[in-house]
């Protein structure tokens, strides 16, 4: 009975509403589903699952809201703001407001420390950067065309540039050896893959900084790329929304940058994705942005923006903030020294206990190395770590294969979207969860190379409180060691 | 290697048609009381600008809908966070009160079966991807909104088929009609997934009547297919009583408990009712859930604004406004539409009789050189251009005969529309009845006078 009333569903719907392409019935989910029965609270559930699988940023609200509350006008609602409500509300331009676009081009600029320049007419708004990465993949390549895209990667981009559209992802595998690089052996290897299974490559997508692996790409890699798809005459598909995350050295390098100074290449191939969601923290507001220097892409793009336009009522707001570059300013930097801090306690809170993470200068999250706690180095051993993670020490982090890793036993952790008390039961429990399995190591450095072989020591309790309390373990880089680190 | 795809060098957007012609025109020339009174009047735009007093007012009595309340408890972060494609649950509540509000509580929706979409326009472009597949059909009633063609076939490849309507019976949709539509299909190879109509129609002004939901809901239960009703214009209806939602009409013949009630799907949207199309504020309704499950994950792609859902919840939420609002807004646009059509009236004009909807369905066939579309885009060239005037082109709406334009009288001030028609009646007058060309030298000269008379 209820194997045909689904058939009848299927036959009734789409393949497109009925299949897997959404790609939520991962078994990732599960980890969503336990936060979801079991949400940790400080005071009302403190033995809950605290969510790490998240990559939001929340630690400039502060700073926000104060300024949103001294700056009435840039709501349509209050009574500064009021006589604006009827030419906002009934604007619905698919330009989108002249000063929103303005201000982000503007925005946009400031994050590359002015080292290029954006025309505000190439900017197309979208639903998010979700919908801007489905409008490219919709201009840009057929059905059954494929985009190389190097691994690990954002799950996202599955649904993503591929749902509705038909389009293929084909992995660039990156490895743990060279710290998850992209060569130009690995990308070579992979269109040729494609060459022999017959799939014809459109382009090339590239999440710099990464997701999840936090890293920013160095300028000899950015410039082998463009000079791959542009040998190729393939596209580049840039997303560039961790931009304003970075906070440490390796500096950001925009691929904007590439092309102006760096390398020759066909600019009708490059296109760059972007939203407000992970540099300010506003993925409710849906502020995506597309950019392309390709004048046939803006005109198409800008045409099916139609389907997920920027509320003009956020589009104001945004553009009265973004304007606001002293503030700006301020929110940047404050937001690195921020994310700095919280990278640098959980980075070496976790290398107290031998746990080490894959350096890294930008993102809401790191990389974090489980590999020596795998039972075997397989994927099943890296989903039963998983499982115990989320039901026993209860974090839900996003394991490795969920993004496509190649090598078992890496872990995706967020930490810019809690606050200080969830950081310290955090990683107390990841302190008690590594002690009593036994395997505790001694410390390692934060620089460490993920390649190192670690001592097989265990330490007492005693000796861990100590070395923890004691903390002066920096490297000359990472920034002071927060006083809050407590590891009891 | 073709560097764009194909959906990115067809012409499939629709935008190369008149529809979209006319408003660039605008743009280049747009009438401005004080600095371009000689500049073109946009009358091709289906906005509703009558009641922004309304709105104002009510933001002005309720400090509440910015994000920091009275209190000084700030939600801003809760809704900067807030990205979950559910959406906010007080707000689906209201907007569901508001809809039921608008069809006089004769149906109740509940938020369950609500998703939130960017537009109609989303909407109807997502309900394709989830109904259909490439290269399948739904019939469409014509005339219809042209913006059709871009959402409901461009990315989605979904094809459309006329269901021809005729001015003979006031482009009522007929049982012949639909069978004829449905062969055609056959004819052409598609498979027919449903039937799309718009209730009020754009760009008719009419509200569907018992006859036509016989002939629609009959053909969808016989040949198992969807009936998906654009209600975008629910809330502009001269008289709330004359609206019949498709819910409503399936409940009266009782068919909830059988198959159809799956497959029939509401859209609608802010835009029209409330006047607010920039919030990008737009919703799908069905009873389906499998649909409402693949819907929702679709609706990643277009997703409305936290803010602007807040906003709203707070608005709907106080029902003696809305209750205000629906009703003086209601009055407001029949007072408009019978300036323009008694305008029109007056000088041999007349308008299809109509109950709904931000414009008129104008008959201009006997302004015609021919009864030709040739004729028609004729016309429409020297109203855009001499009279200054953006209207539409039945053809740009797919109507199977020439003559007819749409004309909006709810996006500007009555100044304005009155300016529109005086400038109407002096080229209707000067242009006289019957063939242009006989008369040409007798309508400068009577066109000369008009204008001295006037």
């Amino acid at each position: 009975m209820e194997f045909s009333l689904k058939n009848e569903q299927q036959q009734l719907l789409s393949k497109m509403a009925t299949n897997d392409g959404h790609g939520e019935n991962s078994p990732y989910f599960d980890g969503w589903k336990a936060y979801d029965s079991d949400p940790y609270h400080p005071t009302r559930n403190p033995n809950g699952v605290i969510q790490m699988g998240l990559a939001e940023n929340q630690l400039c609200f502060d700073l926000i809201e104060e300024w949103v509350l001294n700056n009435p006008e840039a709501s349509i609602c209050t009574a500064e703001g009021a006589n604006k409500f009827m030419e906002v509300a009934i604007y619905q331009d698919y330009h989108g407001l002249p000063e929103f676009r303005n201000a982000v081009a503007r925005f946009m600029e400031k994050v590359r420390g002015d080292r290029v320049k954006f025309d505000p007419n190439r900017i197309v708004m979208s639903g998010g950067a979700t919908g801007a990465h489905e409008t490219l993949a919709f201009c840009l390549a057929d059905p059954e065309d494929a985009f190389l895209v190097p691994t690990p990667y954002y799950p996202g981009f599955d649904r993503d540039l591929r749902w509705r559209t038909g389009m293929q992802l084909l992995p660039i595998v990156c490895r743990s050896s060279n710290d998850f690089k992209v060569t130009k052996e690995s990308m070579e290897a992979a269109y040729q893959k494609a060459q022999e299974a017959n799939i014809r490559v459109k382009g090339f997508l590239l999440n710099n900084p990464s997701n999840p692996l936090g890293t920013v790409l160095d300028r000899e890699t950015l410039i082998d790329i463009v000079t791959f798809i542009n040998d190729k005459n393939i596209h580049l598909i840039c997303d560039e929304i961790y931009s304003a995350t970075v906070f440490s050295q390796p500096e950001f390098i925009s691929i904007s940058e590439i092309i102006e100074h760096d390398v020759q290449c066909n600019r009708d191939l490059i296109h760059l994705v972007y939203s407000l969601s992970k540099d300010l923290g506003f993925p409710g507001f849906r502020v995506g942005i597309l950019y392309s220097y390709n004048d046939a892409v803006v005109s198409c793009a800008r045409k099916m923006s139609s389907f997920g336009l920027v509320s003009t009522q956020t589009q104001h707001l945004i553009a009265s903030m973004l304007s606001d570059e002293a503030f700006m300013d301020k929110i940047i930097s404050t937001s690195s020294e921020r994310l700095a801090a919280r990278h640098g306690l959980f980075t070496r809170g976790l290398a107290q206990v031998g746990i080490g993470t894959l350096k890294s200068s930008a993102g809401l999250y790191f990389w974090m190395d489980l590999r020596r706690l795998l039972r075997e180095s397989t994927f099943e051993a890296e989903m039963e770590l998983w499982r115990i993670i989320i039901h026993e020490v209860k974090l839900n982090v996003s394991p490795g294969l969920s993004f496509h890793c190649s090598e078992p036993g890496w872990f995706r952790v967020c930490f810019a979207n809690m606050d200080d008390e969830s950081v310290r039961v955090a990683l107390r429990r990841i302190h008690k969860f590594v002690l009593v399995q036994g395997k505790a190591t001694e410390p390692t450095t934060p620089k460490s190379r993920c390649g190192s072989s670690k001592l097989q020591l265990s330490l007492s309790f005693r000796r861990l409180d100590e070395r923890v309390m004691g903390s002066h373990m920096m490297s000359p880089h990472s920034p002071m060691a927060s006083p809050l680190v407590r590891a009891t | 290697m073709e560097m764009l795809s194909k959906k990115a060098t067809c012409k499939s957007h629709g935008q190369d048609s008149s529809y979209f012609l006319g408003w660039q025109e605008y743009e280049k020339n747009p009438f401005n009381e004080d600095r371009n009174p000689l500049g073109i009047i946009q009358m091709g735009l289906a906005e509703n600008q009558l009641s922004f007093d309304l709105l104002e007012s009510w933001l002005a009595r309720n400090p509440d809908a910015t994000m920091f309340g009275s209190n000084g408890g700030s939600i801003f972060k809760e809704l900067a966070l807030f990205q979950d494609y559910h959406g906010l649950q007080t707000f689906k509540t209201e907007l569901v009160e508001f809809m039921a509000e608008i069809r006089r509580n004769k149906v109740r929706f509940d938020p369950q079966k609500l998703v939130l979409t960017a537009g109609a326009t989303s909407a109807n472009e997502t309900l394709m991807f989830c109904l259909a597949e490439p290269g399948e059909a739904f019939l469409i009633p014509t005339p219809y909104y042209p913006g059709f063609d871009r959402d409901l076939k461009w990315r989605t490849g979904v094809k459309i088929v006329p269901i021809h309507c005729s001015s003979l019976n006031g482009f009522r949709i007929t049982k012949a009609a639909l069978d004829e539509a449905y062969d055609e299909a056959l004819k052409l190879n598609l498979r027919v997934k449903g039937v799309f109509i718009t209730n009020p129609s754009n760009p008719l002004g009419t509200t569907m009547n018992q006859d036509e939901f016989n002939h629609v809901i009959s053909f969808a239960v016989s040949k198992n297919i969807h009936i998906v009703s654009d209600e975008i214009y629910a809330g502009t209806v001269f008289d709330s009583s004359k609206f019949t939602s498709i819910i409503e009409a399936i409940m009266d013949r009782n068919l909830e408990k059988t198959d159809i009630w799956s497959r029939i799907h509401v859209v609608s949207s802010l835009s029209k009712d409330l006047g607010l199309p920039g919030f990008r504020i737009g919703m799908i309704y069905s009873n389906n859930e499998t649909l409402i499950a693949a819907a929702t994950k679709m609706s990643s792609f277009g997703l409305v604004s936290s803010q602007t859902q807040y906003l709203l919840s707070k608005l709907l939420g106080d029902k003696k406004f809305t209750r205000h609002y629906i009703q003086e807004n209601q009055r407001r646009l029949k007072k408009r539409q019978q300036v323009l059509v008694s305008g029109l009236q007056s000088y041999g004009i007349p308008c299809l009789k109509s109950n709904a909807g931000l414009f008129c369905w104008v008959d201009m066939r006997n302004l015609l050189s021919s009864n030709a579309f040739e004729a028609e885009m004729e016309l429409w060239k020297k109203i855009l251009y001499e009279v200054g005037l953006n209207i539409s082109p039945g053809s740009s709406c797919h109507c199977t005969e020439p003559g007819w334009f749409r004309v909006c009288f709810a996006n500007m001030s009555q100044e304005t529309l009155n300016l529109s028609i005086h400038r109407l009646q002096a080229f209707v007058t000067s242009n006289g009845d019957g063939n242009y060309q006989n008369q040409k030298l007798s309508t400068r000269i009577s066109r000369r006078n008009s204008l001295v008379v006037s």
